[in-house]
């Protein structure tokens, strides 16, 4: 590896050779227990998770070892932040260190090691505190024992301790050796409101100046001593099997030296990466036709709509749905159809790995550790204390990176060859070989009665099943959480709610896409919305604001947002305004958009866009804004014009050029307002996203005539004003 | 063997010269900052200076390459006003893009350290960003200009 990356055994090696103190947070049945680590190395792993390590030296530094992986949302800022404003640490003082993979670093929530559903902060403040308040309660005692003073005259100040009588102070870099002797606080006193110095304070991130300077290790820009690399000719269509390919012509293209078939394809193993590619080229495998080989777009959208009618799983129910239809003074209905969306983060997907007969090792952008150390025993047979995991910058993840389908095939030529092996993937392979965030098609009816309210919603949701696959024992009563989500617990008061689920399978295969079901259940649900409000006569913030009356929280981020984007003024003539809002990850969002479309050539332009958040505590500003920021130009690209195409039974999009994102002349000017709130903590990489699309497409209503019922709206919308 | 002249250093590499340029930079040569996106110039994470300007080294061959001078993300200082610009508007969230991002506006205010909002789009509209950095991208950019001209 061109940076060190450590191992567990070396960081339990760092921490017994008896260098400075070492806190270790540990879950246990019964909560949070805190311990040195030469304590916790004894406790058996079953009884107790170390979910973090936080390290004092005596170069004067402290270390967090980080169990969540960086992909941009900050993590290793905002978890150091928390550790360091307890531990009243300087900030230049502190470091970070991605942990290894094994049970010990385990989210204490989720029993797992992943970084996903927006979830880091939320899950890791409370023992990030504790870790901290402990540290700086034993570097202050050790302080008080030096000098003789009583504890109570020993302040801790940015790193040192400070006897205020004398003016005496020891910074925490020499005070470390023997405060890593005093037992443990169990109860440290923690901060109080008001105390922090750190939380809630824009601080720079700790990994801006390596990715400046080009000197952040990425996935890709791992290499180990004698490596290799393998090219893997995939199957182009779902399930097609190999019927020949050019074994010996591979095998003659310099530098290849082991042309292997493996799970997901034929790997071509070379000594360097052009001759890898080169002898994957030369295979020129035929290909059987695959399980369904005249899938394309439009029997996939025939195919869910056949499923619109079938019967469905009930995901909600309450009151009288039938009876309050037959009552309604008016009735509206409306069909939804979103498009197969892939994750095209930066990085396209790699692995590098060396299997050996006695130890494996992993260099993997990761999002899942504990699927990383599964799939290593799994596929080398290994203990897990042989298997050793590096996780390094993840080059976005957007939770493609939970999946493992990149260090499997990684491992197993490793395994094939004997030789360390990386495997860097092309475009078109990673846009091609995605779990995608599935397609959608939702049927929608709502009631209004004479006064002009809302009485009933039947929504019915037909889509793939992200769970089936990935988490099985979370699908209760055939009911996919993923595919639900957003609507099912919709907080809008309407009497007679109905949310019905109908299972769809296809060959593709799902995963989850930044906000996941989120990412498509807002768009209809508050589309839909629109539709009622117009039906009703009703100003679409005053209609929902009437199906809040018992939702304080949310109506406060529905008045925040109205209010910031000025959502009474008046308009240029032909620019359109509109509202959506939506509650994901612990977070409400409410977005008002403004856009226009040119006349000529029908192109949507989004101006503007104001974003009202209520996260509840806020850790850093600067970092929530970004998020936010990066989520609603995501949520912006996949709305306007993504959709994976898919014909002769396989993706049909290859590259940038056919799966376009949204560029830098194309974003608009957004402001983000975080709502002040003292309320439970919400996530905040993912909650951004899902509000952008219904927002922009209720704006376009209101500037066109036009509704948007299918995604993505660019298309659409040019056909709709041809027609015109 | 094709001798390659990288950051002021001069390099011997044994490759085909049909390679793209940027697989010998990183893989042959570990210069790592250039980054891989797609392969066919469509995303810019992959841009070096040649002669001083931005090219996409995924579409340049290594042959084509000798006699030119190269620079990478590591050839450009550290004190540079756009790469203290990416600091201080904390411009990266995953990173993966940004030497690519980086290397284009420097070749951009080389040209004109004046840019207006329109010339500013025209040249980064060429460099994808999935985090979507876009609006802090643009700030830093006009945060450099600033300095470049008073420098």
């Amino acid at each position: 590896m061109t940076a060190p990356l450590i191992t567990r055994r070396d960081l339990l090696k760092k921490s017994l050779v008896g260098v400075g103190l070492v806190v270790v947070a540990s879950v246990t049945p019964g909560g949070y227990r805190i311990l040195k680590a030469e304590d916790a190395s004894k406790e058996p792993s079953d009884a107790c998770s170390l979910t973090l390590w936080v390290r004092v030296t005596p170069d004067n530094v402290v270390t967090v070892v980080l169990n969540k992986s960086e992909m941009g949302q900050g993590v290793y800022t905002s978890l150091p932040m928390i550790v360091a404003d307890e531990l009243e640490a300087d900030w230049k003082q502190v470091r970070f260190e991605p942990a290894p993979a094994g049970d010990p670093y385990k989210d204490p929530l989720m029993g797992m090691q992943l970084t996903g559903g927006s979830t880091s902060v939320r899950h890791m403040f409370e023992p990030l505190r504790k870790a901290g308040a402990a540290a700086r309660e034993m570097l202050r005692i050790a302080a008080a024992q030096t000098w003789g003073v009583p504890e109570g005259e020993c302040e801790v100040y940015q790193g040192a301790v400070r006897h205020v009588k004398s003016g005496r102070s020891l910074s925490y870099g020499q005070l470390c050796e023997k405060a890593s002797k005093l037992p443990i606080p169990q109860h440290p006193p923690l901060k109080k409101e008001g105390q922090f110095r750190f939380i809630g304070t824009p601080l720079p991130r700790l990994d801006v100046v390596e990715k400046v300077n080009g000197s952040a290790v990425f996935g890709i820009d791992i290499y180990l001593p004698a490596m290799a690399y393998a090219a893997i000719a995939r199957p182009p269509a779902y399930g097609a099997k190999p019927t020949a390919y050019d074994q010996e012509a591979a095998g003659k293209v310099a530098g290849v030296f082991k042309v292997t078939p493996i799970d997901r394809g034929i790997a071509v193993c070379a000594n360097t990466l052009e001759s890898a590619r080169k002898g994957k080229d030369a295979l020129r495998v035929k290909w059987g036709p695959g399980f369904q080989p005249d899938m394309e777009n439009e029997t996939l959208e025939k195919t869910f709509n056949e499923h619109l009618g079938k019967p469905g799983v009930t995901a909600r129910s309450q009151g009288n749905i039938a009876k309050a239809l037959s009552e309604a003074a008016r009735k509206v209905q409306a069909t939804y159809f979103l498009p197969y969306l892939a994750h095209t983060t930066m990085e396209p997907m790699d692995c590098t790995a060396h299997v050996q007969k006695d130890r494996c090792d992993v260099g993997v952008p990761t999002q899942s550790q504990t699927g990383v150390l599964m799939t290593a025993q799994r596929v080398t047979g290994l203990k897990p204390e042989q298997i050793h995991v590096h996780t390094t910058y993840l080059g976005g993840g957007f939770g493609r990176r939970s999946e493992v389908d990149m260090v499997e095939e990684a491992l197993q030529t490793s395994k094939a060859t004997g030789k360390p092996i990386k495997v860097i993937w092309t475009r078109e392979e990673d846009i091609q070989n995605d779990f995608y965030r599935p397609g959608n098609c939702c049927r929608i009816e709502g009631a209004i009665n004479e006064k002009g309210d809302l009485t009933a919603w039947s929504h019915k949701v037909v889509a793939p099943s992200i769970f089936a696959r990935v988490f099985p024992q979370r699908v209760k009563d055939g009911v996919d959480p993923a595919a639900v989500e957003g609507i099912a617990n919709m907080a809008y008061e309407i009497p007679n709610l109905q949310v019905e689920y109908v299972r769809m399978d296809t060959p593709i295969p799902v995963g989850f896409w930044r906000s996941v079901g989120s990412s498509h259940n807002a768009f209809t649900v508050e589309s839909f919305m629109d539709e009622l409000a117009l039906a009703a006569g009703k100003d679409p913030v005053e209609f929902r604001l009437n199906l809040l009356k018992n939702h304080p929280r949310i109506r406060r981020v529905v008045e925040f947002a109205a209010d910031k984007a000025g959502w009474e003024k008046s308009l240029k003539k032909g620019d359109g305004r509109g509202f959506a809002y939506h509650f994901a990850f612990g977070s409400y969002v409410a977005q008002v958009a403004e856009v226009s479309i040119q006349e000529k050539e029908g192109a949507i332009k989004v101006h503007r866009v104001v974003c009202a958040v209520d996260c509840g505590p806020v850790l850093n500003p600067a970092i929530i804004t970004a998020q936010i920021r990066g989520a609603i130009i995501m949520g912006l690209s996949a709305a306007l014009r993504e959709r994976v195409e898919f014909a002769k039974g396989r993706v049909a999009s290859t590259n940038f050029d056919n799966y376009e994102l949204l560029r830098m002349n194309e974003i608009p000017e957004i402001e983000v307002h975080i709502v002040p709130s003292k309320e439970e903590m919400g996530g905040i990489g993912e909650p951004g996203l899902p509000p952008i699309a219904p927002a922009v497409a209720n704006a376009v209503f209101k500037a066109s005539g036009i509704r948007v019922r299918r995604l993505p709206m660019q298309p659409m919308v040019l056909e709709a004003l041809k027609k015109k | 063997m094709i001798s390659l002249e990288i950051n002021g250093k001069k390099y011997e590499v044994d490759v085909s010269p049909d390679v793209p340029l940027l697989w010998v930079i990183r893989e042959h040569l570990k210069l790592t900052g250039t980054k891989f996106g797609c392969g066919i110039g469509m995303c810019g994470a992959c841009t070096v200076h040649i002669n001083g300007e931005a090219q996409r080294s995924c579409q340049f061959a290594v042959g084509d390459a000798q006699g030119k001078k190269i620079t990478t993300i590591e050839g450009i200082p550290v004190d540079h006003p756009v790469k203290r610009a990416w600091i201080e508007e904390q411009v990266p969230q995953c990173g993966y893009c940004q030497p690519g991002q980086i290397m284009q506006a420097v070749a951009l205010l080389g040209e004109d350290p004046n840019p207006s909002d329109e010339k500013i789009m025209d040249a980064m509209s060429g460099n994808l960003c999935r985090c979507g950095t876009y609006p802090y991208i643009k700030q830093a950019i006009k945060k450099a200009a600033k300095e470049v001209k008073k420098s």
